[in-house]
């Protein structure tokens, strides 16, 4: 019996293969096996046989392996993986990871073998630690899915260099304006997509963003347009420059230490993990709130939260201002740590590579979201003397993430409520609980 | 026709008409909820119930006609304000939130309220349906269709409304289930006084449970009296009863 049902499965395994080989080779034809090659006065095609065969045998093979595995994971667990997952093990996870990342996080600058470059790396990953927390509100809590996350990024990038080009302010005074400055146009955003749901909701965001960084790359009087902008000036240690200069008035100056290019590079990694530490913190606890509530209300069901009488508009809205809040945040640092900026920065590629961070991670999970940014930003540089072939390994992680956890690396969700203590959701009552 | 009853009720829907652009769902309907009542609107697919309820909730709201709830004027307000005032709604479909735990659901039924009697409410919804209770911690996607219309029902009963409107909680259900349903609504009814509207394609249980009832046809009513006067009649019988029993 079993054995009847896996040689079917076989078939339908070597069938859908086939099927993938078929389609790697229509695709490939065109692409793999014919090459232009310049020889006389023109192009001559020069056929390549042996590569498409290659390449074909290749997606055959693949196909049958995940195949396979799907038809074993199948075997295993019978029911939807998704049930029977113990919410409880992300939690339990996140109890021990997330002190664990934090306390590497916050000595990593001075553990043995961080330079210059590890510092600048991390100080990376965790800008998009932060932007994905951002967007986690969006997406993750609110269900509502921005693909011009990044227009928010720009806004605040652009708002700090303007304020401090034309107004003269400083990083500390600046940060707040520009974070509120962006969570205004996440209101203006939220306007008119406030009865759009799903994937016309994802187009309009898609063209917001391409609209801020279109309207930064011609309003070249303001922006300085595809020249961008820069002298950007550079965070302060509370009103402490840094300067290689040393001397009175300086941070080196001010402690008695030896001047150091380390010094600024380190303060703005812990000016990020701050900032990212507060995106979290402010996540963290509104989840606990009404307004978070209902943003997690309104994902699970539009019309059910409006008959328990939320107001969708505030809900949208807030959800919208406060991704844009953080958002900003990160942008304004962006600026002060490049100390230029341009168009070419917030093109729609960040704001899928945020999403992707975000939908890897786990929709709504905070730990998952870091896990992903880490991964992410972290594997693009180890990856790097793979050349063209990083995009590759990049979009095979991807698909292997997706195919073991559909839902995302934290698929679990830890309960905003709990009866008197606060209680997990334990995977005996989940199990008992099917049908 | 049969009158409604006597003072101001606690729900009054006059010559409502109500259209999706061109095509009109509700025609001129009247009907009247009384203080203590169970009224159930009974009518095919299609016929306009849950316009009807959605009329009430203000969305989409009135074409022409007004709604008086508790004497007070609601024609047009906005949907998130009319919730705030006392009713509830247990819409069709059920539409609990799947990946919230049941509390959680709970929860949110009594967002409207300022947090001070949710442990007194949540002991009183869980005394109605004894089976959300040993479910509290789980999942509300996990549960049952029952588990999850009790659930729907208990998560509108945690505002402490006034006004409770069901859509269709029968759908989809066991016959069991639905007895243990309509059961509940009953005692609910009988012990604090709630007032129920309840919208109903099983009209069989609801005609038995309510204490009037409207048959609602193409968005006309078309029949109204009491549970059992309509449950004699053959009209009711034949388009609703017969073979449709449940």
């Amino acid at each position: 019996m079993v054995s009847r049902v896996a040689e079917r499965g076989m078939a339908a395994i070597v069938r859908d293969a086939g099927i993938a080989a078929l389609v790697a080779l229509g695709v490939g034809a065109p692409l793999l096996g014919l090459k232009t090659e310049p020889a006389g006065g023109g192009l001559t095609l020069v056929p390549r046989p042996g590569l498409l065969l290659a390449a074909v045998a290749a997606v055959f093979v693949g196909r049958i392996l995940v195949g396979l595995l799907m038809a074993r994971r199948a075997l295993v667990s019978p029911a939807p993986r998704a049930v029977l997952v113990p919410p409880g093990v992300g939690a339990r996870l996140g109890r021990i990871a997330g002190p664990a990342m934090l306390a590497f996080a916050l000595v990593l600058p001075f553990l043995p073998g961080a330079g210059r470059y590890e510092v600048d790396l991390a100080t990376l990953v965790l800008t998009y630690v932060m932007l994905g927390w951002g967007l986690n509100i969006v997406v993750g809590l609110a269900g509502l899915l921005d693909l011009g996350y990044v227009a928010f990024y720009a806004v605040g990038a652009y708002g700090y260099a303007l304020l401090a080009r034309h107004l003269d302010i400083g990083f500390w005074t600046a940060l707040p304006l520009t974070g509120l400055f962006a969570a205004g146009w996440g209101i203006i955003l939220g306007f008119p997509v406030l009865r759009l749901r799903g994937d016309y909701l994802a187009i309009v965001t898609l063209a917001f963003g391409e609209i801020i960084r279109i309207v930064l790359l011609n309003w070249v009087s303001l922006t300085g347009g595809p020249n961008g902008m820069s002298g950007i000036p550079r965070p302060t240690f509370f009103g402490l420059p840094f300067s290689m200069a040393g001397g009175e008035g300086t941070f080196a100056g001010f402690f008695g230490i030896q001047p150091s290019p380390l010094h600024r590079i380190i303060f703005l990694y812990y000016v990020i993990l701050a900032l990212a530490l507060l995106t979290n913190f402010v996540t963290v606890r509104l989840r606990r709130h009404p307004v978070g509530r209902a943003w997690e209300a309104l994902r699970e069901d539009e019309v059910a939260s409006r008959a328990l009488g939320l107001s969708v508009v505030a809900v949208k809205l807030t959800a919208f201002a406060t991704g844009a809040l953080f958002g900003g945040f990160a942008g304004a640092f962006f600026a002060t740590r490049q100390g230029f900026i341009s168009p070419e920065s917030f093109t729609f590629i960040e704001s899928a590579l945020v999403l992707a961070i975000v939908v890897l991670g786990g929709m709504g999970s905070q730990i998952g979201v870091a896990t992903a940014a880490v991964v992410m930003i972290g594997g693009f540089e180890l990856f790097r003397d793979l050349e063209q072939f990083r995009m590759l390994v990049f979009g095979i992680a991807m698909v292997a993430i997706m195919v073991w956890r559909p839902r995302g690396l934290v698929a679990s969700r830890e309960p905003s409520v709990a009866l008197g203590e606060r209680r997990r959701v334990d995977a005996e009552h989940v199990a008992e609980g099917r049908g | 026709m049969s009158a409604a009853p006597a003072g101001v009720p606690m729900l009054a829907v006059e010559d409502v008409t109500t259209a999706y652009g061109a095509i009109v769902a509700l025609r001129g309907v009247s009907l009247a909820v009384g203080r203590g009542e169970i009224v159930t609107l009974i009518g095919a697919n299609g016929a306009g119930k849950s316009t009807l309820m959605m009329t009430i909730c203000g969305d989409p709201a009135p074409r022409s006609g007004r709604i008086v709830y508790d004497g007070q004027d609601i024609t047009g307000w906005p949907t998130h304000h009319i919730m705030r005032q006392g009713l509830a709604h247990a819409p069709e479909g059920r539409r609990i939130f799947p990946r919230m735990t049941v509390l959680e659901n709970l929860r949110m039924g009594a967002e409207l309220m300022d947090g001070t009697h949710f442990d007194e409410d949540l002991e009183r919804v869980c005394t109605l349906f004894p089976r959300l209770k040993e479910r509290l911690s789980q999942r509300g996607g996990t549960l049952s269709g029952g588990e999850q219309q009790m659930l729907a029902i208990a998560r509108a009963l945690m505002s402490r409304p006034r006004l409770l409107l069901l859509d269709e909680p029968s759908l989809g259900l066991a016959p069991m289930v639905v007895r243990q349903i309509f059961a509940a609504i009953r005692d609910l009814n009988r012990q604090t006084g709630l007032t129920v509207l309840l919208v109903e394609q099983n009209a069989y249980h609801a005609l038995r449970l309510a204490h009037r009832g409207y048959v609602l046809v193409n968005g006309r009513i078309t029949m109204s009296g009491t549970g059992s006067e309509l449950l004699a009649r053959a009209e009711v019988r034949a388009a609703y009863l017969e073979g449709g029993r449940a």
